[in-house]
């Protein structure tokens, strides 16, 4: 268990800022995300605090030591890789074992190490097996035991679940925040992938080109967006921001109901022309645009299926936000303004 | 069913796409010139040989008698035949081995990212692209018994005694790892291109896990790189040994297989039988003894095609 600190890191590759000055502490036995679009620099981020990039200037502090100068094998960090990276030569035993042997560790000892981590993640009947021969969620269980096996200080983890099927990576998300909890090992994780962010996350970094935007908790990240790029990004379908004077105002879809469901003291009423309605299972989704405005607004709104209000394409709606769930930010810098409210 | 086909078949494709498709017409029509190329350059040459060995064909004379294996118990009979069988080992197995480390060296430094990189890779490919006369050449000088390179620098830099003179090409030990280095020269560009293409066929994933997974330089060399590299390495040996067993240019442009035979190897000594000494039934039967180790050649490298397809 370690702290993981990033002090004011940044890689340049050429004219390329891939991460760009930035400060970040993973807590001890944390569970970090970081969460950003493709190309804003997580992984370069792992890489640099694994020690397989030299930062271009900044230092790692791994349990507050400072690991800047020191080789990857000297910081006793576990990454596992988007590729999974597995020895395709090596049978899943030795793949596993591997780190252990580099360290020198007596044969017997191997054998039970190898034996708990493959027992931690079911995969005793493929120890004989070449990766080859796995499919991709074994695959992934072969890269995290061989992550696990010595006990490192951090998990490095970058998308391990991007490669895996949309029902096999909820169930595999459930156990990796089993496994976390259980070894209580400081761990960061990549993902562009926001609903994976939210529920594994104790704290979520956003990333936009090389820096971080905001850190927080899912809650907060989600509730308190520190600007308008996290505001879009966070949530499915993103906030509705809608361009008033010098400044956007935005909403959740879950937040803008029609007045007689979400009618309250405090609400604010839109005139709400609908454009389109789309059914998913569980929710509705109504698509349309704000009336009376200057700027064509579009917006949407996402609705429980307990609510039976019929909407219809082409109608006018009269359509309702609680106050305190208005967000304002400023139109040039895209940062949120405090105190807000209509 | 039938109304399928008859939409199917209304749906025209040009004559180009026709032909693309059918395949009864294109394996045959793609396999021609394979084929061909090995039937009137292989095939019949190797037809001829097999057939002048069993007979008493000489580059002077119209007759030609078939006279069973009298041509291979003369060939065999002959001492210079065992010095150019022991030789042709010597001079592939030795040479072989120091093309690997070589290759292995260089590839690996070339693999690293510095400046300058594609001129290092030119020059070093350099002796497998320029004609091997011209680099011939260049290695007769070095080795001359008068203006050798080697003997002057070494007399400069006293690493050679004032009364040292060394005769690189005209003492059969010297003459023999003579061969050997021009030889090595030769393949080493191929095979540290072969081994290039292998390495940059590793992911980089993989090293930066060995690193991460706490993996000094020797044993990711050792247990990572080499292994995976092994298959390829095969290949650039199975080249080398091919590119070697075979050769004569090398020989014949130093040596022309002397002193005294000692430097003769079967490709040297089945030319100077066969077409300087006339005898072409021998120099036939001479060269026919190179086609055991071709053929095991040819064997794993099929077994290895095979590997690598069902893997
Ligand atoms: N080795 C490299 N050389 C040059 N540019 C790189 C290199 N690695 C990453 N980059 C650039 O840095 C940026 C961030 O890349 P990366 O960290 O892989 O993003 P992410 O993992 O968030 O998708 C990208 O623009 C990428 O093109
Ligand atoms: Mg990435």
């Amino acid at each position: 268990m370690a702290t993981v600190e990033a002090r004011h890191i940044s890689k340049h590759f050429d004219e390329v800022r891939a991460v760009d000055g930035i400060d970040l502490l993973a807590r001890e036995g944390e569970f970090l995300v970081l969460l950003g679009p493709s190309g804003c620099g997580k992984t370069t981020l792992m890489r640099l605090i694994a020690g397989l990039e030299q930062p271009t200037a900044g230092d790692i502090v791994i349990d507050g030591r400072v690991v800047t100068d020191l080789p990857p094998r000297a910081r006793n960090v576990a990454m596992v890789f988007q590729s999974y990276a597995l020895y395709p030569h090596l049978t899943v035993a030795k793949n596993i074992s591997f780190p252990l042997r580099a360290v020198g560790m007596q044969r017997d000892a191997i054998r039970k190490k190898v034996e708990w981590a493959a027992r931690m993640f079911g995969i005793e009947r493929f120890l004989d097996r070449k990766p080859r021969q796995l499919s991709g969620g074994e695959r992934q269980r072969v890269a995290l035991a061989r992550a696990v096996v010595r006990e490192p200080v951090v998990f490095l983890l970058d998308e391990p679940l991007s490669n895996l099927d949309a029902k096999l990576r909820n169930s595999a998300r459930d156990e990796l925040k089993q496994f976390q909890r259980d070894l209580a090992t400081t761990t960061i994780y990549v993902t562009h992938d926001q609903a994976e962010a939210m529920g594994l996350g104790d704290r979520i970094a956003v990333l936009n080109q090389g820096k971080v935007i905001q850190i927080g908790t899912p809650q907060e990240i989600y509730g308190k967006p520190m600007d308008t790029f996290v505001a879009t990004f966070i949530g499915s379908p993103p906030m509705n921001l809608v361009e008033e004077g010098a400044s956007y105002f935005g909403f959740r879809p879950e937040a803008f109901l029609p007045r007689e469901v979400g009618n309250s003291d405090d609400s604010v009423g839109f005139p709400f022309r609908v454009t389109r309605v789309e059914y998913l299972g569980a929710d509705r989704l109504v698509y349309g645009v704000l009336e009376g405005r200057t700027a064509e607004a579009h917006v949407i709104s996402k609705m429980p299926n307990n609510i039976r209000a019929e909407i219809v394409a082409g109608e006018r709606y009269d359509f309702v936000v609680r106050r305190r769930e208005i967000h304002r930010f400023d139109r040039n810098s895209g940062r949120h303004i405090d105190g807000s409210g209509r | 069913m039938t109304t399928a086909t008859a939409n199917a078949v209304t749906a025209k494709a040009g004559w180009r796409t026709r032909l693309a498709d059918n395949e009864r017409l294109l394996w045959p029509l793609m396999l021609a010139p394979a084929i061909l190329y090995i039937v009137l350059l292989v095939g019949f040459p190797f037809l001829l040989s097999l057939f002048y060995s069993v007979s008493d064909v000489t580059v002077g004379s119209r007759s030609m008698n078939f006279v069973g294996l009298e041509n291979f118990h003369r060939v065999v009979a002959s001492n210079t035949f065992w010095i150019a069988l022991k030789n042709t080992l010597i001079f592939t197995i030795v040479s072989q081995f120091f093309v690997l480390v070589f290759a292995n060296i260089l590839a690996m430094a070339l693999s690293a990212d510095f400046r300058g990189k594609w001129l290092v890779r030119l020059l070093i490919l350099l002796p497998w692209v320029a004609p091997i006369s011209l680099g011939a050449i260049g290695w007769l000088w070095i080795y001359d018994s008068i203006y050798s390179v080697i003997n002057w620098t070494g007399q400069a830099l006293r690493i050679l005694g004032p009364n040292d003179w060394p005769i690189w090409l005209g003492q059969p030990n010297l003459a023999m790892a003579s061969i050997i280095v021009v030889q090595i020269w030769r393949i080493v560009p191929l095979a540290t291109v072969i081994l290039l293409a292998g390495l940059t066929s590793i992911p980089q994933d993989i090293h930066d896990a060995a690193a991460v997974d706490g993996a000094g330089f020797w044993r990711r060399t050792l247990q990572i790189t080499f292994p995976l590299l092994l298959p390829i390495t095969l290949v650039a040996v199975l080249f080398g040994i091919v590119f070697t067993f075979t050769d004569m240019i090398v020989v014949f442009l130093l040596t022309r297989g002397g002193p005294y035979d000692q430097t003769q190897v079967l490709a040297t000594w089945a030319f100077f039988t066969g077409i300087q000494g006339g005898d072409l039934a021998g120099g036939a039967a001479v060269s026919l003894f190179l086609f055991p180790v071709l053929v095991a050649v040819a064997i794993v490298f099929l077994l290895l095609a095979r590997r690598s397809e069902v893997t």
